[in-house]
């Protein structure tokens, strides 16, 4: 192994270089232009704006005002092109109060607010999506996220409220305790990779229904994590000295978390593209053969990127109940995130900045939903569904290409 | 033509004298540790009084009578006949031969009266509600996992049952609602699973998207896309759009009337019977006719299979849409049964659950079948001890399914073996 294949090129749609063609350096920023013109970052902003139309026309489409316009658009089609023109800019501009900057507010605190609340949503999104991206560098499929959550979950708040402990002590060993979690449940779909070739994502998924009757069955008995003499699935709120700090004093809900993930991002970084470590994983993802072939030990290269995968996404079901959702363990506290990972990872193309960056956006997404349900009667759920149409045309570059007409994929 | 195409290694499955003894072993093993956690039963918490096993239901031929026993008594008797078959196994084994399945069926029913005999000391057991409900609850996973079979046999694989199931029950819900009739709902369901799966087919077999983040991703576009019209559109008009009349139960003469099997076989809805004829037509498809000759080519070996002029893709489409028709018709079992009307991801995951039947069965339409019953008696068991108020936490027995599966995809019992290109996309040249 020699420090050159350092250099080759990580992905597979990269084009080889053309042995006839008398080598040029076409310049650095030749090749940042024709990265955006053709490569991949122009296809994922396209698609988000594919997916952003879709959307569009699935509020358009069950709106009330717009179908009742459209009967008589004939006679007056003024009336229909301003239904679909409030009925849209009230969504976006609902969308865009909930997730960046209030307007209808007084005061710069509260109308910066929303900003924060959607660093608030990344930062759990940026984690798990972190824990699926490096086990895709392996080539591995994390779809366990779930599982892996609220076993984190439940053992960062089992230690929050088993233990009476001062706030820098308590605080540092319920998250070391939610990634531990984490990062064993993960461990036993790479273990089983390792030992018997069973395939990941089938066992991650099975892991996922496990650890969820693990945790309900926990949190519906006494004395294991139920709240004492209720009959409720959920255990007592954390206490104070396991809270995540708050980042901007108590008016903002931002907290600590945040900050976790900005350094997993950097030290997730630095293990890909910097340590042997991450150089193996990569390797093992690009062709475990080869890998195996060249000295590195693949099944211990499985294991050890569940562990860290797993770890990762238990920070982010820490983050979840120390920080955000403080009132108790239940069964929902990974509100979705170990799937919405899956498209943080896809969106960001598993490199650790492409994640921060997804994150930050289906984060905003999910801030803006509620005050968009809350102004404009939009459920929800419409987020799922462009976060999803997000990454199905990303993975299909080439209908990306089809629909805007774009020249293909450079060849040489 | 590349020479790097995988050449699949044949699995000698006819052989019954050269099975290694290490893979022979593992049943006598099983079989072994199972006894000895029933007898731990017992040993560690004793259940005095008497279970009842109530068998009757009133229409009969004749009436079956209550049975009555001693419940430890019988979980004596049981460990008895468990550590016999298991050493009946043993003895085959080391004579060089295979564990048979009735032994291992037989195994299996005679440690399930122990363990019910057990955990309903002093009340009594309805036997046809407990298997009658099984069955019910297993019919979306029955329909599911043979959507599952088909698609991985022909080299996709689906983790969008789930996506399928979920549509399948939102349509069934609208159209039959508008349509006035459930069968206006099944038709319109079997359509919602067939176009789910025609978006899976666009992505993984025309774009090469894997098929794995396409199955994933259509799971969330799917629970997205119907609950945000069930939040913006059924929500608000639920007479017009979400109010399907439901299909009823229709005893079968004759058949129905036969004790224990009549009213839990065959007195069942339509969708039930229908799921009876899909199971029968799937198998005999795959097995027995030139198409499903193609269908498992095409998933063994689409290079070989191209090469003797099957249409690779072709196929992979035409099973895809077959196995997502399918697959909607079990979502229709949501809306068109006893609850007709469509809640927010109703399925609760099931589609997940088809999925691993479809791996414990090992890929074959009739044990996939087996397994998603064996699931839906699982999560039906679970229901019934608790309102029995058994000493087993239902959680442990709705966890069930997804040990066993985890178990049998490491290999710790049998090999588990997919289609040789499950998963692959196929490009010609």
């Amino acid at each position: 192994m020699s420090a050159n294949d350092e250099t080759q090129p990580t992905s597979v749609e990269e084009p080889a270089p053309d042995p006839k063609e008398p080598r040029r350096d076409p310049g650095r920023f030749n090749g940042v232009l024709r990265e955006i013109v053709v490569g991949n970052a122009l296809v994922s902003v396209l698609s988000v704006v594919l997916a952003v139309v879709v959307g569009s026309l699935m509020i358009l489409l069950t709106d009330e005002n717009v179908r009742d316009t459209v009967g008589y658009i004939g006679a007056r089609p003024g009336d229909f092109l301003s239904a679909v023109w409030t009925s849209i800019s009230d969504a976006y501009s609902a969308l865009f109060r909930g997730a960046i900057y209030n307007t209808n507010v007084e005061g710069f605190e509260g109308r910066i607010k929303p900003l924060t609340e959607t660093l608030k949503f990344s930062a759990p999104l940026i984690l798990a999506g972190l824990g699926v991206g490096l086990a895709f560098r392996a080539g591995l499929f994390n779809i366990g996220g779930r599982g892996q959550m609220l076993l984190a979950g439940a053992a960062a708040g089992w230690v929050g409220i088993g233990m009476d402990l001062p706030l820098v002590l308590h605080l540092p060993l319920a998250v070391l305790a939610g990634a531990l979690a984490g990062a064993l449940w993960a461990g036993i779909a790479g273990f089983l990779k390792a030992q018997s070739g069973a395939h990941e994502v089938i066992v991650t998924i099975m892991l996922n229904y496990v650890g969820y009757y693990l945790v309900f069955y926990a949190l519906s008995k006494q004395g294991l994590l139920q709240a004492p003499g209720s009959l409720n699935p959920k255990s007592k709120p954390m206490p104070e000295s396991v809270i995540l700090p708050k980042l901007l004093g108590d008016r903002f809900n931002l907290h600590l978390g945040f900050v976790i993930a900005l350094v997993a991002v950097g030290v997730v970084w630095w293990l890909l593209n910097k340590s042997a470590m991450g150089f193996r994983f990569r390797a093992v993802g690009e062709n475990p053969d080869a890998a195996r072939a060249s000295g590195i030990d693949v099944g211990r290269t499985y294991i050890t990127v569940m562990l860290i995968a797993g770890g990762l996404v238990g920070l982010a079901g820490a983050n979840q109940i120390l920080g955000t959702a403080t009132s108790g363990i239940t069964v929902d506290l990974d509100a979705g995130i170990g799937f919405d990972a899956i498209t943080v990872a896809l969106l960001g193309r598993s490199r650790p900045l492409g994640i921060l960056a997804a994150g930050l956006l289906f984060g905003g997404l999910k801030a803006g939903s509620f005050s968009m349900a809350a102004a404009e009667g939009i459920p929800v759920e419409i987020v799922l569904v462009i976060q999803s149409l997000i990454v199905l045309f990303i993975a299909a570059p080439p209908l990306v290409r089809a629909i805007f007409r774009l020249p293909k994929e450079a060849t040489a | 033509m590349s020479t790097t195409a995988k050449v699949p290694v044949p699995v000698d499955e006819s052989a019954p004298t050269t099975v290694p003894l290490r893979t022979a072993l593992k049943a006598p093993i099983m079989l072994g540790v199972v006894t000895l956690l029933v007898s731990l039963l017992i040993a560690f918490k004793a259940r005095s009084g008497k279970t009842t096993f109530r068998l009757a239901a009133d229409t009969d031929f004749f009436d079956l009578p209550e049975i009555t026993v001693p419940s430890t008594a019988t979980v004596a008797t049981v460990i008895v006949l468990l550590a016999a078959c298991t050493a009946v196994s043993a003895l085959l084994v080391g004579r060089g031969r295979r564990t048979p399945v009735w032994l291992v069926a037989l195994f299996a029913v005679v440690a399930m009266i122990g363990f019910l005999a057990w955990a309903a000391a002093g009340k009594s057991v309805p036997v046809i509600g407990l298997l009658g409900g099984s069955i019910a609850l297993a019919v979306p996973l029955v329909f599911g996992a043979l959507g599952g079979v088909l698609g991985e046999r022909a080299g996709v694989v689906n983790i969008a049952i789930d996506g399928q199931l979920l549509f399948g029950a939102f349509a069934a819900a609208i159209f039959g609602t508008v349509v006035g009739s459930p069968w206006g709902g099944l038709v319109a369901a079997m359509l919602a699973g067939a176009l789910v799966a025609l978006v899976l087919g666009f992505f993984a077999i025309t774009y090469f998207v894997n098929q794995i983040i396409v199955g994933v991703v259509l799971n969330v576009l799917v629970i997205g896309l119907t609950s945000f019209l069930f939040g913006q559109v059924l929500a608000e008009h639920p007479q017009q759009l979400n109010a399907p009349d439901h299909f009823e139960r229709i005893p079968i003469p004759l058949l129905g009337q036969i004790p224990v099997i009549g009213p839990v076989l065959f007195r069942q809805t339509i969708l039930v019977y229908l799921m009876y004829a899909a199971v029968v037509v799937v198998a005999w498809a795959l097995y027995r006719t030139k198409w499903g000759l193609r269908v498992r080519a095409v998933g063994e070996h689409p290079k070989a299979a191209d090469t003797v002029g099957i249409k690779v893709n072709r196929t992979r489409y035409t099973t895809l849409l077959i196995a997502g028709l399918i697959a909607g018709a079990g979502g229709a079992t949501y809306t068109l049964v006893s609850v007709p009307q469509f809640g927010q991801e109703m399925t609760d995951g099931a589609g997940y659950i088809a999925l691993a039947a479809v791996i414990f069965g090992r890929w074959d339409p009739v044990r996939a079948t087996l397994a998603a019953l064996l699931f839906g008696f699982a999560t039906n068991l679970s229901g019934v001890l608790s309102v029995l108020g058994s000493p087993v936490p239902s959680q442990f027995m709705l966890m069930l399914p997804y040990v066993v599966t985890i178990i049998a995809v490491a290999g710790l019992v049998g090999a588990s073996r997919p289609p040789a290109a499950d998963g692959e996309p196929y490009r010609k040249g």
